[in-house]
């Protein structure tokens, strides 16, 4: 469904990624680790169209178009992927409803009231619609960027730390979000710095170091002693 | 959800952020009338009417009030990364462009209608007979300014000077507008001949036009990283 050949993306003489190749299949759940500065957000940046490569090329081919081909850039890709990262992208003096009417309106989804207040009951947020986004804690907002991101039912989920501040019951409603989009058959690509927690949601591991893949895995030939043993090796600077 | 309902949903969230919070509309308010108290204490010690005087140190004041609600409006994107939860909208750059331009344009009117109004008064002027004339040139000019300002606002807001970078990228092209705003607003206040406005609105509407265009075909790559 991914297609990555040679990803590359400088900013000034900082190398975020080089020459990075990837391939993702359709329902396939991904998860990408590496430390501050190895080049996740870069990845999903430029996949969720929000930033140019510097060289290389990417194709995200969508299972099911009408085309038959399904290859879909950048633009006519963005109203099928849902992208949430520790960023929460809501405005602060908007109620929470206003914020998901708002960006549902732009998705083309469906903006009732009913309809949304399905959605704010689905992140714990139920009897909260009509209260500024302003007053809510970090993890609030969080779980409200949980329900703003998928309002549109993406097929593409990429997903950036997107556990970060979350409270216990939005990590079990980002968590069961996940599975239930992976039992659907939706492809994600997850970037993660807690090893247990991506072994436990994905069926790939993919460790970034230096902008390259330096470890590309399905989860069944790692235990995750092993693929634990084998990150702090990449991290140490050693071979994988 | 049609592009013009898109347009008008984003326009409604600005207005409605701005209700809020009045971020913009304040500071451009502030800055405007200081400008223009600055300018009226500086021309009295020169002789004769200070009326001529007014259609500049109008447009001055609206121009720097006008950068100045550019810059807000934008940095509130800004917080939260707003702007990029926009972005990962299918919602056309063009839609996202005219939605904020016309956002802008009401700020600046409505900064324009006070600060025209303080203008007047600290400037001795009456102008009654003369408002749907000026309404008119402040619309055309304010579009004018709008269509690229909001094209360079996002420019700037990218970068780490964007204070400072807005008015440096602004003022060199604006200038066509502001040149025949002044001049249009010099003709009503002179209460001269109206046709001698053709010109000057002629060539606002042909800029607003262009750049309004162009702007929105270049929305889509000023957004990028």
């Amino acid at each position: 469904m991914i297609k990555v050949r040679g990803l590359a993306k400088y900013y000034g003489r900082f190398t975020a990624l080089r020459a990075l190749d990837l391939d993702i299949g359709a329902g396939e759940c991904v998860a990408l680790f590496g430390r501050n500065g190895a080049g996740k957000t870069t990845l999903l940046r430029i996949l969720a169209g929000l930033s140019r490569p510097s060289s290389g090329s990417f194709q995200i081919k969508f299972p099911g178009s009408a085309s038959g081909k399904g290859a879909a850039s950048p633009r006519g890709s963005r109203g099928r992927i849902g992208y949430l990262s520790h960023n929460t992208s809501l405005y602060p003096d908007l109620t929470a409803l206003e914020n998901l009417r708002f960006f549902a309106g732009l998705m083309d989804a469906p903006a009732d009231e009913e309809s949304l207040a399905r959605r704010m009951e689905a992140v714990g947020l139920a009897g909260r619609e009509r209260e500024p986004v302003r007053n809510f804690s970090r993890g609030m907002q969080q779980r409200l960027a949980i329900a703003r991101a998928f309002l549109h039912d993406p097929e593409l989920l990429l997903l950036d730390e997107p556990f970060t501040g979350l409270d216990r019951l939005g990590f079990d409603v980002l968590g069961n979000y996940i599975r239930r989009a992976r039992g659907a058959g939706k492809t994600c690509l997850v970037a993660l710095h807690d090893l247990d927690l991506g072994y436990a949601l994905a069926d790939r591991l993919v460790v970034i170091e230096k902008g390259v893949a330096a470890l590309d895995a399905p989860k069944a030939s790692l235990t995750p002693a092993g693929f634990e043993e084998r990150f702090r090796k990449i991290m140490e600077g050693g071979h994988a | 959800m049609r592009n013009a309902a898109k347009i008008w949903a984003i326009f409604r969230k600005d207005l409605l952020v701005e209700l809020r919070t009045k971020s913009a509309v304040n500071s451009m308010l502030f800055f405007g009338v200081v400008t223009l108290l600055v300018l009226n204490f500086a021309f009295r010690s020169l002789e004769g009417s200070l009326r001529p005087a007014l259609p500049g140190v109008l447009w001055a004041a609206f121009s720097f009030a006008g950068a100045l609600g550019l810059n807000r409006m934008f940095a509130a994107e800004k917080e939260n990364s707003c702007l990029q939860g926009l972005l990962m909208t299918p919602a056309d750059r063009g839609v996202l462009y005219l939605g904020k331009m016309l956002a802008g344009s009401v700020f600046m009117l409505a900064a324009e209608a006070v600060i025209s109004a303080f203008g007047m008064i600290f400037f001795n002027v009456t102008v009654w007979r003369e408002i749907p004339w000026l309404a008119l040139t402040f619309l055309v000019g304010t579009l004018g300014f709008m269509a690229v300002g909001t094209l360079l606002a996002a420019v700037a807001v990218n970068t780490k000077l964007r204070e400072v970078l807005l008015p440096l990228l602004l003022f060199p092209v604006i200038l066509p507008v502001l040149v025949n705003a002044v001049e249009a607003t010099g003709i009503i206040l002179d209460g001269g001949d109206y046709g001698g406005l053709k010109l000057p609105l002629s060539v606002m509407a042909a800029f607003t036009l262009v750049f309004g265009v162009v702007s929105c075909l270049l929305f889509e790559y000023v957004l990028d990283d």
